[in-house]
């Protein structure tokens, strides 16, 4: 059976069609639905899969995906709660990872927002490629975190970011409790996997972390954009040297966990 | 009750960029700003309210702090201490989140305001007043609130307007003299000379009444060199001078455009071509079952005045044109391209009224990037340019293109159909002034402000996904965009062979006291069109409810030929279609004078290196690798060759490829050509070129000639000029012949003209700036190909004839060398050439491609090893030109239609037997070490450079923007 892939979409949302398109060719059932609807007629518990994808909810005008995640903690907090507990998976991609934060869905799911996406240092939305490094290859089959999202992945791969405010940024403690816990799914490196300053981390996020997980790995967030390299094409050298679209084995490991 | 809410950073940031421009206004300042958002909210709730939105909606808690405070100001601020909002009547995009997020919150509010609060650490009052509007704000928008004015306010209501009480205004025009007529015209802001004045007289004579001032005002609008292209279309007396001023040729052009661009279409006549210069843009076919369109607009007026908005609003529009393309299509890339002056000009140089230009770089930049950005449309391709006439007039040409199913490429307009605005509600923007507190103005600056707008760019998204959804369930059978003229254009011209009536009192209003006339002529921005049976007007409802996009039926499509409008039972308006339509024609003199070529020659040197860095660190040249990085040019996950490649590298791309369709293997190359200093010499060559340049961009990345299809947009001087008409003219020709020559039809077009502006009493114009866009559809993303080198020991040819054509050249400018042999296509073997070059890069045969353009061969072989990081080893001896030329003109000519084009070794045969009989030179061939290394004919290195060494000269401009 195909997994349902339900892509919650509002005003402002904009990587969702590409991302419905990634989802359905790695062989899921992708819809989607503006927040409007779900709130008047729809129902999240016949999905097995939420993304909040890509875009600028609302403008971020009022802090990037601010109002987006007020909405889903005023409207949704009981009924994302217990679709997270019945061992489904959510994704939020770049304002969707800001959305996770800001409503407390990411690091904890406890609907207490413990770390945001600020602006990057250098002031600007930037779109570039990154190398990402991949602590969750190397987790111990000890670990809590299941590597659902990120699994068979090499230990560095490229996708492009893009925005104006990915900037991991938490206290000290808070920080110190998500490396403990394994939480940590990808870290921006250079091109040999070490951890660098400008451009290979590209906006000063703090350990240089470009996403992460719940503590129990079904939950990701991560500022690069998976669903742009889906084609080989889309990577910048394409035509220099064979390239896998790494992005594309990111949707088919959701696909397969449900399998 | 009026609650602020300021919001406070944890950890203060320094403001080092501001500080230094501070200093460069001659200020001396330890750099000391304190910049807090500031809210301000007018509503009936108590202070534990105000906690709740503050800390629901407005803070980071993880990084912000909040304080609340009673009123606009709680106390009287430090004189070092200033807060700027928006200007009654602009749109406040902020206010309207916080606004709906206080909705969400079920919380009631009656006004909202954004604000920003300054504190400047050893600054006083006047200085601070001397820094803020050059720095911090625009006084066409903004304002600094006075503590004085506002500190007893009870209400924000005077922000949002009185009401207004109906009046019918009519105009005496049926007694009035010709001197009272041009007085009426200019009073009321028309732009209707006395001619037209007088036909609009006579046409009231045979109704026997005078008209209302929304009459006149249609009229205005539908007449006007914006709607109507009156030079364009007008009669000119075209004249041409030799030397001695004898005249050579004379005759009288009918319609210049339909003579020239248009024409050339109609010769043409490809079958590929689907709807040209009838629609909002241009429509061709892309494959069985989409068509593409493509339409390129200027804002160049806005954007000089505020070029943060104007630009904003200038890609806002060219999507909505693409959304009222005949019955919508949806937006998949956008393109721009802009023409600045230096910025190194010091602000004590810079003429009052001016604003610098490092500012308008950054705010046009900005707002095509926010603008863009939000929309989720990627800016994929542009050009930027330098040239100090462009200091009063920066050029900002924006575009897009759409896909669409291709049963929706036409508009059915039918009698009957009620007629439904939709998106933004409407102001009084853009009306003699987008602020409706004049007081403050003076009279000239009010009149400026028409012209200023600011854009929403999550209303327009909003907009878009609900007419694209709308257009998928067939609910509507005609679309367009409110552009100049707001509804008065866009219903009057959709319905001007039908008639039409509409109810002024249905348009929702964004705050109150609009006149009738003012809801017509509005020019607010986010807003549409469409006619539609009423049958559909539920399905409507649910999709644009759902959409939280406003939508409302103001009229009903006629059969009478008739223009009527009604306000609250009143009729204000009642015109023939026919007079309407029935534009006056204007005519013309254009004389143009030859001037007598001459080559120029200049000293030869033994070594170029300095002479490459100095052309790759020129501002037109230096990769604009910043600006495309701001652009989101991957949503939509289309892009198959980017503008910008490489991770840490700066390599660029001469075209940009994209995939409208992901599940079609096709795809569409863009790329640009525009060169305005050859205008200098002959514009005629100018335009012949920018096509030229246009084509071969996108040929360099494997597309054909006969899939290729372009755009005109000319921003010119002043047509009343007659030399430079007559530019404007020679350049309208080039586009003629050289579209039939290469067999490239225009598809759509724009022109904008009196881009000039007074400096101490004296007229400057731009130089006639015409930018060519070009768009290619390619059968498979796989044939598509890139410009850097591959790899090492590959041969490198140059295609087509090189000639001592430095004329306007960027090396002979860098030199400040005028005159020259102005660049010429060759109609012997141009087209040739092109053709060849595809087949060979769609036979597999080239690796590599890049065109040569500003800065010739050098800088060509410079661009295409700096993407790669190979060097190469190349002979001047082997470049195919014609007779003796000197090594630097080799170098740096920029004669049009030449390929830098790289080969695999086991291909030579094959690939010189395709091109045979074409100019070719085997030049070279790309090397593995890091190095440039050219040798001339008596074998001495011209030029030996590092990679590392000429790297750092091409990223070496632009430090300010980096």
């Amino acid at each position: 059976m195909k997994p349902k892939v339900l892509i919650l979409r509002t005003a402002g949302t904009n990587c969702d069609k590409e991302t419905k398109f990634a989802f359905d060719k790695a062989g899921a059932e992708a819809s989607i639905c503006h927040i409007n609807y779900i709130k008047a007629k729809g129902n999240i518990s016949s999905y097995q899969i939420i993304c909040i994808p890509g875009g600028f909810s609302y403008g971020d005008d009022l802090g990037a995906g601010k109002i987006f995640s007020l909405e889903l903690q005023l409207w949704f907090k009981d009924a994302l709660t217990k679709f997270i507990q019945k061992g489904n998976l959510m994704l939020g991609i770049c304002n969707g990872f800001q959305v996770l934060t800001k409503t407390g869905i990411l690091p904890d799911l406890d609907f207490q927002q413990k770390v945001t996406l600020t602006f990057n240092d250098s002031r600007r939305f930037e779109d570039r490629w990154v190398y990402l490094g991949l602590p969750t290859s190397n987790i111990q089959p000890s670990s809590q975190v299941a590597n659902v999202w990120l699994k068979d992945l090499p230990p560095i791969i490229t996708l492009p970011v893009a925005h104006a405010e990915g900037k991991f940024y938490a206290d000290h403690n808070i920080l110190d409790k998500i490396e403990a816990g394994d939480q940590v799914a990808l870290r921006y490196v250079d091109e040999a996997g070490k951890e660098a300053g400008f451009p290979f981390n590209p906006n000063g996020s703090l350990n240089n972390i470009a996403g992460i997980t719940d503590k129990s790995g079904r939950i990701l967030g991560l500022m690069p954009h998976p669903e742009r390299f889906i084609f080989e094409h889309h990577h910048p050298f394409w035509q220099k040297k064979k390239v896998s679209a790494w992005g594309m084995k990111i949707f088919e490991n959701a696909v397969r966990y449900f399998k | 009750m009026i609650w602020r809410i300021d919001i406070i950073p944890k950890e203060e940031e320094s403001f080092s960029e501001l500080a230094s421009q501070i200093k460069d206004l001659g200020i001396e300042t330890k750099g000391d700003v304190l910049f807090r958002k500031s809210y301000i909210i007018e509503a009936d709730l108590d202070q534990k309210d105000i906690h709740t939105i503050a800390s629901f909606a407005l803070v980071d808690p993880v990084f912000e702090n909040y304080t609340i405070s009673k009123g606009i100001f709680e106390k009287e601020p430090q004189p070092n201490e200033i807060i700027i909002t928006y200007n009654p009547g602009v749109c406040d995009t902020v206010a309207l989140s916080l606004e709906k997020a206080i909705k969400d919150l079920s919380l009631s509010v009656k006004n909202v305001r954004t604000a920003r609060f300054y504190k400047f650490s050893g600054l006083d009052l006047s200085q601070i007043k001397y820094l803020a509007p050059k720095l911090l704000y625009n006084p066409l928008i903004e304002h600094i609130l006075e503590y004085q004015k506002v500190k007893d306010l009870a209400t924000l209501d005077e922000f949002s307007g009185k009401d207004y009480q109906f009046k019918l205004k009519k105009i005496p025009i049926l007694d009035a003299n010709e001197q009272r007529l041009n007085q009426i015209s200019k009073d009321g802001c028309l732009s209707l000379n006395l001619e037209e004045m007088k036909i609009a007289k006579d046409y009231f004579k045979g109704l026997g009444r005078d008209p209302t001032d929304c009459e006149l005002e249609t009229i205005a609008t539908l007449w006007s060199e914006h709607c109507a292209h009156k030079t364009f279309r007008g009669l000119i007396e075209y004249e041409e001078r030799d030397q001695e001023s004898k005249v050579v040729k004379k005759e009288t052009i009918n319609n210049i455009l339909k003579n020239t661009v248009m024409k050339a279409t109609e010769q043409i006549n490809s079958s590929d071509c689907v709807s040209v210069f009838s629609d909002n843009s241009g429509v061709v076919k892309f494959d069985e079952d989409f068509n593409i369109c493509f339409k390129v607009e200027t804002h160049n007026h806005p954007s000089s005045l505020e070029p943060y908005g104007g630009s904003s609003t200038g890609i806002g529009g060219v999507i909505r044109d693409v959304l009222g393309t005949g019955r919508s299509a949806k937006p998949f890339a956008s393109i721009d391209v802009f023409c600045f002056s230096p910025w190194d000009i010091s602000y004590k140089e810079l003429p009052e009224g001016i604003l610098h230009p490092k500012r308008v770089i950054k705010g046009v930049v900005g707002g095509v990037r926010d603008y863009g950005n939000r929309m989720g449309i990627p800016t994929i391709a542009g050009a930027v340019l330098f040239d100090k006439r462009f200091l009063g007039n920066p050029l900002v040409y924006c575009g897009t293109l759409g896909v669409m199913p291709k049963e929706r490429s036409f508009k059915k307009v039918v009698s009957g159909d009620v007629i439904v605005l939709c998106g933004a509600k409407t102001g009084r923007d853009g009306i003699h002034g987008a602020t409706f507190s004049s007081q403050e103005l003076d009279e000239q600056t009010v009149y400026l402000t028409s012209a200023v707008q600011i854009g929403n760019a999550i209303e327009e998204k909003k907009l878009t996904e609900a007419i694209l959804r709308a257009a998928d369930n067939d609910l509507f059978s005609a679309i367009t965009d409110c552009g100049a003229g707001g509804i008065s254009s866009a219903i009057t011209e959709l319905a001007s062979e039908h008639g039409a009536e509409v109810y002024l009192d249905k348009v929702p209003l964004k705050y109150r006291g609009l006149s009738y006339t003012e809801i017509w002529i509005s020019e607010s921005q986010e807003r549409m069109v469409f006619f539609t049976k009423e049958d559909n007007l539920d399905k409507l409802r649910e999709i644009f409810d759902e959409e939280d996009v406003e939508m409302a039926v103001v009229g009903k499509v006629t059969d009478t030929n008739k223009l009527i409008l009604h306000y609250e039972n009143n009729k204000v308006t009642e015109l023939d279609m026919d007079f309407i339509f029935n534009i006056p024609r204007l005519k013309k003199k254009a004389v143009w004078i030859s001037k007598k070529e001459e080559d120029v020659k200049v000293k030869v040197k033994n070594n170029y290196n300095e002479d490459l860095k100095s052309l790759l660190s020129s501002p037109n040249i230096s990769p604009k690798d910043w600006i495309v990085r701001e652009y989101d040019h991957e949503v939509q996950a289309g892009s198959v060759v980017k503008s910008v490649l490489g991770i840490q590298k700066v390599g660029l791309s001469d075209a940009a490829v994209s995939r409208p369709n992901l599940k079609s293997k096709k795809c569409a190359a863009v790329g640009v050509g525009i060169n305005p200093f050859y205008s200098d010499i002959d514009p005629y060559w100018m335009a012949a070129c920018s096509i030229d340049e246009a084509l071969r961009n996108v040929v360099c990345v494997g597309a054909r000639l006969d899939k290729t299809y372009i755009l005109d947009n000319f921003s010119w001087g002043s047509p009343e000029d007659e030399k430079i008409l007559a530019d404007l003219v020679r350049a309208s020709y080039a586009c003629y012949d050289f579209a039939t020559y290469f067999g490239t039809p225009f598809i759509s077009g724009k022109d904008s003209l009196y881009n000039e502006y007074v400096v101490k009493d004296k007229r400057i114009a731009i130089p006639g700036t015409l930018l060519i866009s070009a768009v290619s559809v390619i059968d498979n993303w796989q044939n598509t190909l890139t410009s850097y080198f591959k790899k090492g020991e590959n041969l490198i040819y140059l295609v087509g004839l090189t000639k001592p054509e430095l004329g306007a050249s960027e090396y002979f400018r860098k030199l400040g060398v005028s005159g020259g042999l102005v660049p010429k296509v060759d109609r012997a073997t141009a087209r040739k050439i092109f053709d060849c070059v595809s087949s060979a890069i769609n036979n597999g045969l080239v690796v590599s491609c890049h065109d040569l353009s500003e800065g010739g061969l050098a800088v060509g072989l410079a661009e295409m090893s700096i993407g790669s990081g190979l060097g190469a080893n190349v002979f001047l001896s082997e470049v195919d030109k014609s007779g003796k030329m000197l090594d630097h003109e080799v170098l740096f000519s920029e004669s049009p239609t030449r390929f830098l084009v790289e080969v695999e070794k086991d291909k030579k045969d094959i690939f010189e037997k395709g091109l045979n009989g074409l100019p070719l030179g085997l030049i070279g061939c790309v090397a593995k070490d890091k190095k440039i290394i050219v040798h001339n004919k008596t074998n001495q290195e011209v030029i030996n450079l590092s990679l590392e060494e000429f790297e750092s000269s091409y990223i070496s401009s632009f430090k300010e923007f980096r």
